[in-house]
C-alpha cells in the first residue's frame, strides 16, 4: 500500500515536527490523515475537528504552509512527492498541537461590533428586504462565513499588526452595515475605522485567496472603506 | 491621533494616489519626447522657464508626492518597526515637508525666471 509521508507540529509555540508514515487511501482528506495519526499512532496528539463536512469551521489548520480547511482538502491536491506538513493556523497562540487559542479571532468580532442591533420587538412584523435590493445583494456576498480562522491565519497585515481586527470581523462588520435592519450603524463604523481597523488593509487579498467558502473579505474592507471615509466627512462618525 | 485624523489621512493618501498617476504618467511621457527628441538642457530649460502651465503642472505633482510620501511611511514605520504614536507622526510630518521645500525649490529652479 502507498505510504503518506506526514509531518505534524507536536506542542506550543517552541515545539517542533514530528514525522507519521499514514496509508494512502482514495479520497482521503487532510483531517482523514490528522484523525489517522490520533487514532493509530499517537493518541496524544491534540486538534479539533466537528462536522466533518465544511460546515462547522472547526478544522483549519496550515498545511504545507497554506491555511486550509482541511475536512474538504484531498490529500492528491496538496501532496508534493507524497509528503504533507500539517501546523496550526498562523498568527494565534497555539494551545497544543494543532489546537489553537481562538479567543482574539472571535473577541475581535465583538470589538468590530458584530453583533446585530435591532429596534423592533417579537410584537413588530417582519422587515421586508428585496433580495434584489443593492444592501441585500452585498450582506448575501459575505454572509456564509463559518469563522473558520483561514482568512485570518493567510493575513498579512494581522501578523504586522496584532491589534488589527482581520478579514474576518470585517467582513461581518460589512453585512451588518447593509443589514437595513440594523441600527448600530454610527458606531460599527466608529469602531472599524482607524489603526488597527478597515483603513489598514492592504488589498493583499490573502483573505480571498483561501477563504474556503469563496467569500471576499477584501471586497467587504473596500466598501467599508468608502463608508468610514463618507461617514467622517459627513459627521456622521 | 483621532479617528477622525486617521480617516483622513487615509482619504488625502487615496487621493493623492489618484493625482500621482496621472502626473506620473505625464511626467513620464515628457522625459521620453525629452530625451527621444534630442532636446539639450538649455532647450528644454528654454520651453520651462516661464511657462505656467508646467510650473502648475510639477507643483500639483509635489504637492501629491508631499501628501501620499509621509502618510505611507508612517504606516510601513508602524508596521515593519513597531514605531507608533507622536514621535513618528512627527518625523513623517518632517519628511513630508522637506520633500515639499526641496521639490519646490526644484520646480522654481526649473520654471522660474524667464526664457533665455
Amino acid at each position: 500500500m502507498e505510504t503518506l509521508q506526514v509531518r505534524i507540529w507536536r506542542g506550543k509555540e517552541n515545539g517542533g515536527f514530528q514525522e507519521f508514515d499514514v496509508p494512502r487511501q482514495e479520497s482521503q482528506t487532510v483531517l482523514d490523515v490528522v484523525t489517522y495519526v490520533q487514532r493509530k499512532c499517537d493518541p496524544t496528539l491534540s486538534y479539533r475537528f466537528a462536522c466533518r463536512v465544511g460546515v462547522c469551521g472547526s478544522c483549519a489548520m496550515t498545511v504545507n504552509g497554506v491555511s486550509r480547511w482541511t475536512c474538504r482538502t484531498h490529500v492528491s491536491k496538496v501532496a508534493e512527492d507524497n509528503k504533507v506538513e500539517i501546523a496550526p493556523l498562523r498568527n494565534l497562540p497555539v494551545v497544543k498541537d494543532l489546537v489553537t487559542d481562538m479567543s482574539e479571532f472571535f473577541d475581535k468580532w465583538a470589538r468590530a461590533r458584530g453583533s446585530f442591533q435591532g429596534s423592533t420587538t417579537r410584537k413588530d412584523g417582519f422587515a421586508q428586504v428585496s433580495p434584489e435590493s443593492k444592501e441585500r445583494k452585498r450582506v448575501d456576498a459575505g454572509i456564509e462565513c463559518i469563522g473558520c480562522g483561514v482568512c485570518y491565519s493567510a493575513c498579512d497585515v494581522v501578523t504586522w499588526n496584532k491589534d488589527y481586527l482581520g478579514p474576518a470581523a470585517l467582513n461581518r462588520a460589512w453585512t451588518l452595515v447593509n443589514d437595513v435592519r440594523d441600527t448600530g450603524r454610527a458606531e460599527r463604523l466608529a469602531a472599524v475605522a482607524g489603526d488597527a481597523g478597515c483603513l489598514a488593509c492592504h488589498t493583499h487579498l490573502n483573505c480571498t485567496e483561501r477563504c474556503p467558502k469563496g467569500l471576499s473579505p477584501t471586497a467587504g474592507i473596500a466598501g467599508l472603506k468608502r463608508a468610514v471615509l463618507a461617514a467622517t466627512l459627513s459627521g456622521e462618525i | 491621533m483621532s479617528r477622525r485624523s486617521e480617516v483622513l489621512l487615509w482619504g488625502a493618501q487615496r487621493i493623492s494616489a489618484m493625482v500621482l498617476a496621472v502626473c506620473v504618467i505625464v511626467h513620464l511621457m515628457t522625459m521620453i519626447y525629452a530625451v527621444r527628441s534630442g532636446l539639450s538642457g538649455s532647450e528644454i530649460l528654454g520651453r520651462t522657464q516661464g511657462n505656467i502651465g508646467w510650473f502648475a503642472f510639477y507643483a500639483v505633482f509635489i504637492a501629491a508626492v508631499s501628501v501620499h510620501a509621509p502618510i505611507g511611511l508612517r504606516t510601513i514605520l508602524a508596521e515593519t518597526f513597531n514605531w507608533r504614536g507622536r514621535g513618528a507622526d512627527v518625523f513623517a510630518a518632517v519628511v513630508g515637508l522637506s520633500l515639499a521645500m526641496w521639490g519646490l525649490r526644484a520646480v522654481m529652479a526649473v520654471f522660474g525666471g524667464s526664457p533665455a
